[in-house]
């Protein structure tokens, strides 16, 4: 058990944040097909030669999802590319149908924005202002389902089932930029923010913003440096992050675990990606 | 009645000469006859063939409006998927599989009534020039069964010459229409890139592909491009513009006052001397028809194989990816316990060939982390500069031209173990895809040393397609009348009741 307490860490080390936060819209039609995206449809019968990536299909852009994404980066205060460039991220797993992901690269539609978020202090309530590094539109993947074994993950697994029905749904990733100077607010800001993102995409009426079943999800970036120092520590990434508690947590759990690994002398390890699946709390 | 034109069939069916069924079953019955020599052919879709025929006939009959083509039989490279007939691409990868689907292309034959004979023979995945890559086995040129119809559409181009269809679709990623055409005798058109939508073509290298007409003479082929050309919706990069006026053009065949470029690197050294005899003659006969011949330069079109070859296996590096035995096509070692990473690698191991393995592995490499810049960034750069030596030409001339390959038809297995010679081959024929311009092939007579067909190109600007249409009639019109008959009656006879 660790004796090490949140105080102890703060008292040593300055956080440092970093959030992606992935947001399905809910236009009618998929990103590059006319598919339905409604949730929870049987299994594959929202799917086409487009989405299932049949010999010969080719992808046409959602306008919708465009507008979408554009309002987003306004909401955001980023600044709109005239010319945006979709790119293909190769690599290869059976939930994607191409072996690609159509996704934004080096041309985003939307960049340099920020989002002032408020949080309760001891010293009253206090403003952040968290800088937006880029809004950019991709697409989502299919859904695996691996049967037998321990782990749910596809080694070790008797089978794997694949639901295409969520594949090509269009998604919308806002990246920050590093987020500093939060000191032991960190972990609130880091709810506060995708709190705040959550009631302005509501308000713009372009997404359904269900953390539980998706729709709005978090990648919770997390390093730690000694106070007074301004190089950035190793980060760690936790995926997938489905509420607004759970935001919080991780990044309050990431902070003590890096502090205890730092403390022994021992390196977090470079990129380590920590797959968490947070149990279903209210947010 | 299978030796005669697109256009004369149309006659005699719009006559009630004949019908689309007669004329249909007579070609079947040449395939019958001729393809176990030719290999034209993967698939002859016999009672879907004669269906349609069958319901052109009909819809004659009530006294329908149809289209020019209506009724004419027609061969189909097998890299465009038909909904339920099998596609393979040449590749034992799509083994057995039946798409659900009907590509752009054959949605628009098929409501032309154009009648779709069944899937040509070619290269795997569309990686050759000379019908070796196939999985399924060479096609053999019609005028020398020893001898490559060309690739990688030489399934359509021999159909053609060996007159087992009138009207064929290739699809042209670095010479693929033009280059079949010149050695086969018949004529091929690469359209300018979006005239023609890719929908449902399965992708070699998406920057380059394009769908194009092949046919025996240049008015047929501009009647099936007018058929299959056009503004598509489902095609990001289809051109939302009027259909460029390809049959009034080839029905005029007018070049007086065209000014025809030379392209001075598409000549004299590495050509064979026959070509370059069959092409100086044809810029006569185009001179005595009124166009002036000028010399173009394009200092840059001796970096466009090099770049080629990093763009095209870059993109069919990700194309391919697809083919991953997950949702159709081939699945080799699924037994209990196999993980999907293995099944994958099995089932590529198995299903491609060696020439698309070498390049997607390439293509791989090309575009791995760190490499981007040096290799797919650079070759992107020559691709413009490429561009520029075109635009700077056509402000110089209408139409540019070269001899389509550098030699005539090779023996089969001459190049098979030798990809650079192979790719050599496509020199004069990959600048037009890198530009995305517009190409045509037609037959400018035999080399004296062989006897074998010379292929001339001509070049066109972007959507400026009707200008190789002029350009080609008037030249086609010129050689007719020298050689009293059409070149192909010179091609030996395959045997058969033709």
């Amino acid at each position: 058990m660790s004796a090490l307490t949140y105080e102890d860490v703060i008292s040593k080390y300055e956080p440092v944040l970093g959030l992606e936060v992935h947001v399905e819209l809910n236009t009618n039609s998929k990103m590059f097909c006319g598919c339905s995206t409604i949730f929870g449809a049987e299994p594959n019968t929202q799917t086409c030669p487009v989405c299932l990536a049949l010999p010969g299909a080719l992808p046409v852009v959602n306008e919708k999802a465009i507008e979408s994404t554009i309002l987003i980066g306004l909401a955001l205060n980023c600044s709109i590319a005239p010319f945006s460039r979709f790119a293909r991220k190769n690599y290869f797993y059976p939930d994607m149908p191409k072996n690609f992901q159509i996704s934004q690269y080096d041309e985003p539609i939307c960049v340099n924005g920020y989002v002032d978020v408020e949080i309760d202090t001891d010293e009253g309530t206090q403003s952040f202002r968290i800088e937006i590094e880029r809004v950019h539109m991709e697409e989502d993947t299919g859904k695996s389902l691996h049967v037998g074994g321990s782990t749910g993950r596809i080694h070790g697994a008797d089978y794997s089932l694949l639901d295409y029905n969520r594949a090509g749904i269009p998604l919308v990733e806002i990246v920050t930029k590093i987020v500093p100077g939060t000191g032991k607010y960190a972990p609130e800001v880091a709810k506060a923010y995708v709190a705040e993102l959550r009631d302005i995409l509501r308000a713009l009426g372009v997404s359904d913003v269900k953390m539980e079943q998706g729709s709005l999800r978090c990648d919770a970036n997390v390093s730690l440096r000694l106070i007074g120092s301004d190089v950035l520590g190793t980060r760690s990434e936790t995926k997938n992050v489905n509420s607004l508690r759970s935001v919080e947590r991780a990044v309050r759990g990431e902070m003590i675990r890096h502090a205890e690994r730092l403390n022994k002398g021992e390196k977090v390890k470079k990129l380590f990606k920590k797959l968490v699946t947070f149990k279903k709390t209210p947010a | 009645m299978i030796k005669n034109s697109a256009a004369e069939m149309a006659q005699s069916l719009a006559s009630g000469s004949t019908t689309s069924v007669a004329l249909t079953q007579a070609h079947l019955d040449r395939i019958a006859e001729v393809d176990e020599k030719v290999h034209a052919f993967l698939h002859v879709d016999t009672q879907g063939a004669l269906k349609q025929a069958a319901d052109v006939d009909a819809a004659r009959a009530r006294g329908e409006k149809l289209s020019p083509l209506a009724g004419v039989p027609l061969a189909l490279k097998d890299v465009l998927v038909q909904k339920d007939v099998p596609t393979t691409c040449g590749s034992k990868i799509l083994e057995g599989w039946r798409p659900p689907y009907d590509s752009t292309v054959v949605s628009k034959l098929k409501s032309a009534g154009v009648v779709i004979l069944g899937k040509t023979n070619m290269d795997e995945f569309a990686m050759g020039s000379s019908t070796e890559n196939s999985a399924y086995g060479p096609t053999h040129n019609p005028w020398d069964l020893t001898r490559i119809p060309g690739g990688s559409g030489g399934g359509s181009s021999a159909a053609l010459a060996a007159f087992e269809a009138p009207l064929a679709i290739g699809t042209d990623t670095g010479g693929s229409i033009r280059q079949p055409a010149a050695v086969t005798g018949t004529v091929g058109v690469k359209p300018t890139y979006g005239g023609v939508s890719r929908y449902g073509l399965v992708a070699f290298s998406s920057s380059l592909d394009q769908a194009g007409p092949c046919a025996r003479t240049v008015l047929d082929t501009a009647l099936l491009h007018e058929v299959i050309a056009g503004h598509d919706p489902k095609d990001s990069t289809s051109i939302n513009a009027p259909v460029p006026q390809v049959v009034a053009a080839a029905k005029s065949g007018d070049v007086k006052g065209m000014k025809i470029g030379v392209v001075k690197e598409l000549n004299g050294d590495g050509y064979q001397a026959g070509v370059r005899q069959r092409f100086e003659e044809s810029l006569e006969l185009l001179a005595q028809a009124g166009a002036e011949i000028v010399e173009v330069s394009a200092p840059n079109f001796e970096y466009a194989l090099a770049a080629y070859y990093l763009i095209a296996p870059s993109e069919c590096s990700s194309n391919l990816a697809r083919f991953d035995a997950m949702r159709y096509g081939l699945r080799v070692g699924d037994t209990d316990g196999a993980s999907a990473e293995s099944v994958m690698n099995m089932t590529r191991e198995v299903g491609f060939g060696r020439e698309v393995k070498r390049r997607i592995l390439l293509g791989t490499y090309a575009l791995s982390s760190g490499y981007y810049d040096a290799y797919y960034g650079s070759a992107q750069k020559v691709r413009t500069l490429i561009t520029q030596d075109f635009n700077n030409a056509f402000a110089k001339c209408d139409v540019m031209v070269s001899p389509t390959c550098p030699t005539t038809a090779f023996k089969i297995g001459e190049k098979a173990n030798d990809p650079l010679a192979m790719y050599l081959n496509d020199i004069a024929t990959i600048p037009v895809n890198m530009a995305g311009i517009g190409g045509m092939s037609l037959p400018c007579g035999v080399a004296p040393e062989d006897g074998l067909p010379v292929g001339f190109q001509i070049m066109s600007p972007v959507m400026q397609d009707q200008r190789m249409y002029s350009v080609g009639a008037a030249l086609e019109a010129a050689l007719l009348s020298k050689w009293g008959a059409p070149l192909l009656s010179q091609a030996p006879s395959l045997g058969g009741a033709a």
